[in-house]
């Protein structure tokens, strides 16, 4: 468990040395969007009856910074090691695959719940947003933090290189993000696309997180839990075989 | 006694190219081992096979016994693997490096050890400087440091003093000598064989993943290398009955090829028979390096 700990540490200490990039940056981010949206869309677009787009915005936007940034973690924290060749120094000690994924793998959900949580604080100076169920919102919190870290993991082993990564990023996680109800409802979208958001598994991470919130949602929250955690069991049992058989990691 | 790394009929390949082939090797407690070869030969595959960074397609790798792919956390815990490359990570301090590396291998309180390795590798004044800000030379160092963090029985180092300045590369080889001195067992890959042969009581040299000499120092010095005499002579001329011996001719020297010492009373004689005068005789020793070339030309 030592060595465990010590990753785990090592990850988390790793991001708050460069703060300013991990986790500043994207609540700036966040509020940029939100500036913009709210100010453009506030008058033209009512998602639900009872909420007001910019509060409707919010969640979305802190899921979206929660997910974003649990995969640069991991994702961003291997690619380096493995092109700076320090990677050796976590290979070469006695630590176990299930140590080596569990220490990326939460300290991605750190990263991811305290830049969240960062993009909430900041934009209660825009508009309050109540937490009706706040265990149904860390509950997506952390799952969806954890799949994307998860990701980050398999992304990071499989780059050689930050061009692969960057593929990785701008054609599977941002499309996947964009494309699952940070911005809107997907009962706003035509028919097909409504049909193909329910394939994407982040439209459950952020239907369920906004549940949270509003105690409203496109999909019951227990199938999003359902669906959010069946992901979460599947992308965790493969990024373990792969660490298993040292994939890109061990020749 | 359990040998220190047993290697049994390791192959590994790299798609088509065969890496190592049918590799066998021991290396007692305590030894001084030099794994030497050139560029390609295996030498950095077969560590990385040690360490655990690369897997044998087959054959069996223990180290201090225990087996590096079925019980690798004891395998891991009794080696200290110094690479060949620069690496650090740029994050971190000198003193944080040792700490976090401490912590992988599961040492708790390891302050003291760390704060020895720094003074005995000279780091005190850079303990708390950012990696990135050290000079070749000081990493080179640090890396040792990491190596030698959780007391490993087993050191391995993969070209220690490639790129190292004389002053630098002295101060290793003592410290080294000392770790050699406390017990440990020292293997090395290096292309400077003045330093494997100074340092090294038994040499493995490998040949495109193949061992193609394995035997101590002094034998193969003895077995390989020819003894070699260098005469001066008046006048300067050498007779046609010894032409064959000549291996070497310098404006003033000849450097003859003895097979054993015992030729040298008929060198002379012939010599004295031509009313050749010796000015000056060096005996040459026979020196690694000679007999790597010859190893390695051989096969």
């Amino acid at each position: 468990m030592r060595g465990f700990s010590t990753l785990f540490c090592k990850e988390l200490l790793r991001f708050w040395k460069v703060s300013f990039q991990t986790l500043l940056a994207p609540m700036l981010t966040a509020m940029l969007y939100l500036l913009i949206f709210s100010h453009v869309l506030e008058e033209h677009i009512k998602v639900f009856e009872s909420v007001s787009y910019t509060a409707f915005l919010v969640p979305g936007l802190a899921m979206m910074s929660v997910l974003q940034n649990a995969f640069a973690n991991s994702s961003s924290s291997l690619i380096q090691s493995k092109i700076t060749g320090n990677i050796i120094f976590v290979l070469l000690p006695p630590l176990s695959h299930w140590e080596f994924f569990l220490a990326y793998m939460l300290a991605a959900i750190v990263r991811g719940l305290l830049v969240g949580l960062g993009v909430f604080v900041v934009t209660l100076w825009f508009v309050t947003v109540p937490v009706k169920f706040p265990l149904w919102m860390l509950l997506f919190a952390i799952l969806g933090s954890g799949i994307l870290g998860v990701m980050g993991i398999i992304a990071g082993i499989w780059a050689d290189k930050f061009d692969q990564l960057a593929a990785f990023q701008n054609f599977i996680i941002i499309p996947l993000t964009f494309l699952s109800g940070v911005f809107y409802s997907i009962h706003s979208l035509p028919q097909f696309w409504q049909i193909a958001s329910h394939f994407n598994p982040f439209f459950y991470m952020i239907d369920g997180f906004r549940y949270g919130f509003f105690g409203i949602s496109d999909v019951a929250p227990d199938v999003s839990l359902a669906v959010v955690a069946g992901c979460f069991m599947a992308l965790s049992l493969f990024t373990l075989w792969l660490l298993k058989i040292g994939y890109k990691l061990r020749y | 006694m359990t040998p220190a790394i047993q290697v049994r009929e390791v192959h590994k390949s790299f798609g088509a190219v065969q890496a190592l082939r049918n590799v066998s090797l021991e290396v007692a407690q305590g030894e001084f081992f030099a794994l030497l070869g050139p560029n390609g030969a295996g030498k950095t595959t077969l560590i990385n096979i040690l360490a655990g960074l690369a897997r044998a397609d087959s054959g069996k790798v223990m180290v201090t016994g225990f087996d590096v792919t079925t019980q690798y956390r004891d395998a891991r815990r009794a080696l200290g693997v110094v690479p060949q490359e620069l690496v650090f990570d740029p994050f971190f301090t000198v003193r944080e490096t040792l700490t976090i590396q401490s912590g992988y291998f599961g040492i708790k309180h390891n302050r003291d050890w760390i704060e020895e390795i720094i003074h005995h590798l000279d780091l005190g004044d850079k303990a708390d400087t950012n990696m990135r800000a050290l000079s070749g030379g000081m990493k080179r160092r640090v890396l040792v440091a990491q190596a030698l963090v959780h007391k490993p029985p087993v050191i391995v180092l993969d070209e220690p003093t490639a790129g190292v300045d004389v002053e630098l590369r002295q101060e290793l080889w003592q410290f080294i000598r000392k770790l050699n001195a406390d017990g440990h067992t020292i293997v090395l890959t290096t292309h400077y064989l003045e330093e494997a042969e100074a340092q090294c009581s038994r040499i493995a040299m490998l040949k495109q993943g193949k061992i193609v000499a394995l035997d101590t120092t002094k034998h193969l010095l003895e077995s390989f290398s020819g003894r070699q005499v260098k005469l001066r002579l008046s006048p300067d001329y050498l007779p046609e009955n010894l032409q064959s011996l000549l291996l070497l001719r310098t404006d003033s020297s000849y450097t003859l090829t003895l097979t054993d010492f015992s030729d040298l009373e008929r060198v002379m004689s012939r010599l004295r028979e031509a009313g050749i005068v010796v000015q000056e005789m060096e005996l040459l020793q026979p020196d690694l390096e000679e007999v790597f070339v010859q190893i390695m030309s051989k096969h």
